[in-house]
């Protein structure tokens, strides 16, 4: 009898702990939870002195229980919480009109609209150089070394040159952030498709050859096909980093608008939420990009006959 | 000797490696003293020594030996795929470059050589693409040619939906699509079961009839080439060489079934005699 409950019991459909542990839902949830509490931790451990001292000077006395709220609700803590992290967002994304200075949507578009005109040509940049490297020989000695050397130069020391000599020419704001984004994007877009053009085998090539088919066809029907998905893998990355290089670009300049200005105004200032809710705001736009880009990545690849 | 394939059909098959030298515009390939040699780090491999072969209009001609005999590297030549370092060759009486800038051939590959990317569809349709010819066109014969290798209903699959066979019959297609008068295939039932084989074998030899195609074929099954063939060549490595010529002369339209006949077997036997003395049995 008990076995035949028991057995019962086991053949039930697997209980909603168990199908989250199969997911993927789970192990995040469990990730995301030890970051909130290290987090908290962090932040009562860090503040905990100012807070003191505040206390101090206020000649006040104070239990653990005002020390933990008190450390959790300074104005410009040293490491701000989750939650006043996310009441400053909330504010200034979804409480403030998005034509405002203070609306963090706004400020997201300014660095947004250089991020893309970036990675647009750096992408086309990208592919030109790629192309020709796989195609003239003496491209690839005489450019490879550029290309990679190009890399090595930090994006901080560079570009503040690149906005002085730029602005000197009379163009500022968007070009010559979108340039330091370039320049940062290009170079995985370069390598990808370098690999990804001459990914096509050996049997591929000899077939055109037997068609005798020009450069320009083997090129459209054969080599770029076969990179379209070394394209997608190089875009995910450089994406991100043209939301970066935009972000840089915003810093030396004392941009008045761009999630870079707002972090460079939020270190003036010592506001810290400010500082923290603008690079929360940036880590998610460049998730919303890296998705953006996986989404169009399916869809063009399961119309090229991709295994699903 | 039982069957109609006797007779006049085994009268010309041993004639011990005599070529009939056909007339000179109706030879479709001309190989006189053809070596091939590829430098190596080490040494230069011999791939192919003092090739002499003429191939005529509408012959079914295989190429059969161990690997290392550089069958397929003949087979490559007469593309253009692969250089000769000596001797002399002309595809249709001229140069093999010329040849495959008239597209003279449809060449078929060891693997089916598919783009992943493209319907079987517009795999087949790939040469007519590079070729010019105007959508209405390759869409029909797309359609032909499926049909021709029992491919139809097939043509909005992509490859990796369809079987190692199946795919392979779409090469086949594919090259077929241009219309040809030389097929080149490089041992392209190699990977298919004996079924699958047997059957594409009866196929491609109706074609062949049909068509009145040149089709020049590299493989290393003796039944195989003793089915297919007008002319054996046996090759033998080391270097790369011509050691024996079998003509073979059935029916144009026989069928699976001249496998059991003595005649058959004679001319495998044959075969097979050429490639042991041309063999080493050093590895």
């Amino acid at each position: 009898m008990t076995t035949e409950v028991a057995a019962s019991v086991g053949s039930r459909r697997p209980s909603f702990l168990t199908r989250m542990a199969e997911g993927r839902a789970l192990p995040i949830a469990v990730v995301s939870l030890a970051v909130l509490v290290i987090w908290y931790l962090g932040a009562i451990y860090l503040n905990a002195q100012l807070q003191i001292d505040r206390f101090d000077r206020a000649e006040q006395d104070w239990t653990a229980r005002d020390l933990i709220v008190g450390t959790l609700s300074q104005d410009r803590p040293l490491l701000p919480a989750p939650h006043q992290i996310l009441l400053e967002m909330n504010k200034t994304i979804f409480q403030t009109s998005i034509t405002s200075k203070r609306s963090l949507v706004y400020h997201s578009w300014v660095t947004l609209s250089s991020t893309l005109l970036g990675f647009a040509v750096g992408c086309l940049l990208g592919i030109l150089l790629a192309v020709g490297i796989v195609h003239v020989r003496t491209m690839e000695k005489s450019l490879m070394p550029w290309v990679i050397s190009s890399q090595t130069i930090p994006i901080l020391a560079i570009a503040p040159m690149i906005v002085v000599v730029l602005g000197a020419i009379g163009l500022k704001g968007l070009v010559p952030k979108a340039i330091i984004s370039t320049y940062l994007c290009f170079f995985p877009i370069t390598i990808g498709m370098v690999k990804g053009l001459r990914s096509p085998e050996i049997l591929q090539m000899d077939l055109m050859r037997t068609y005798a088919a020009s450069r320009w066809q083997t090129f459209w029907k054969l080599r770029w096909p076969a990179a379209t998905p070394f394209l997608f893998a190089s875009a995910k990355v450089a994406i991100a980093i043209s939301l970066v290089g935009a972000i840089v670009g915003e810093l030396p300049t004392g941009a008045r608008a761009g999630l870079g200005a707002r972090l460079l105004a939020g270190s003036y200032y010592g506001q810290t939420i400010q500082i923290w809710s603008a690079l929360i705001t940036a880590a998610i736009l460049a998730g919303l990009l890296v998705a953006l880009v996986g989404v169009i990545e399916r869809i063009v690849l399961k119309r090229m006959g991709a295994t699903p | 000797m039982n069957g109609p394939a006797s007779g006049a059909a085994l009268d010309n098959t041993i004639e011990d490696g005599a070529q009939p030298a056909p007339a000179a515009d109706d030879r479709v390939v001309e190989i006189k003293n053809l070596s091939v040699t590829f430098d190596t780090a080490d040494a230069p491999v011999y791939a192919l020594s003092d090739v002499d072969l003429d191939i005529a209009r509408g012959d079914f001609v295989s190429f059969i030996g161990p690997s290392g005999c550089g069958k397929t590297t003949l087979l490559r030549v007469i593309a253009d795929l692969e250089k000769p370092t000596g001797g002399a060759i002309y595809v249709n009486g001229v140069s093999p470059v010329e040849a495959r800038e008239g597209r003279a051939y449809g060449y078929v590959f060891q693997a089916p050589a598919l783009y992943p990317w493209r319907t079987i569809e517009r795999n087949v349709t790939l040469p007519l693409e590079v070729m010019g010819v105007p959508a209405d066109e390759r869409k029909e014969r797309a359609r032909r040619y499926l049909d021709l290798v029992n491919l139809g209903g097939f043509d909005k699959k992509f490859p990796w939906q369809l079987s190692g066979g199946m795919q392979q019959r779409a090469s086949i297609a594919r090259a077929l699509s241009f219309d040809p008068d030389l097929l080149l295939m490089d041992e392209p039932f190699g990977a298919l079961d004996e079924i699958v084989r047997d059957h594409l074998n009866e196929q491609l030899l109706r074609l062949w009839d049909k068509t009145g195609k040149t089709v020049v074929f590299v493989t290393h099954s003796i039944p195989e080439a003793v089915f297919l063939s007008t002319r054996i060549v046996v090759m033998s490595p080391r270097p790369g060489r011509i050691i024996d010529v079998i003509e073979c002369g059935f029916p144009r339209d026989r069928t699976l079934d001249i496998r059991e006949t003595p005649e058959f077997l004679e001319i495998a036997h044959r075969v097979r005699e050429g490639l042991r003395a041309g063999h080493f049995y050093d590895d």
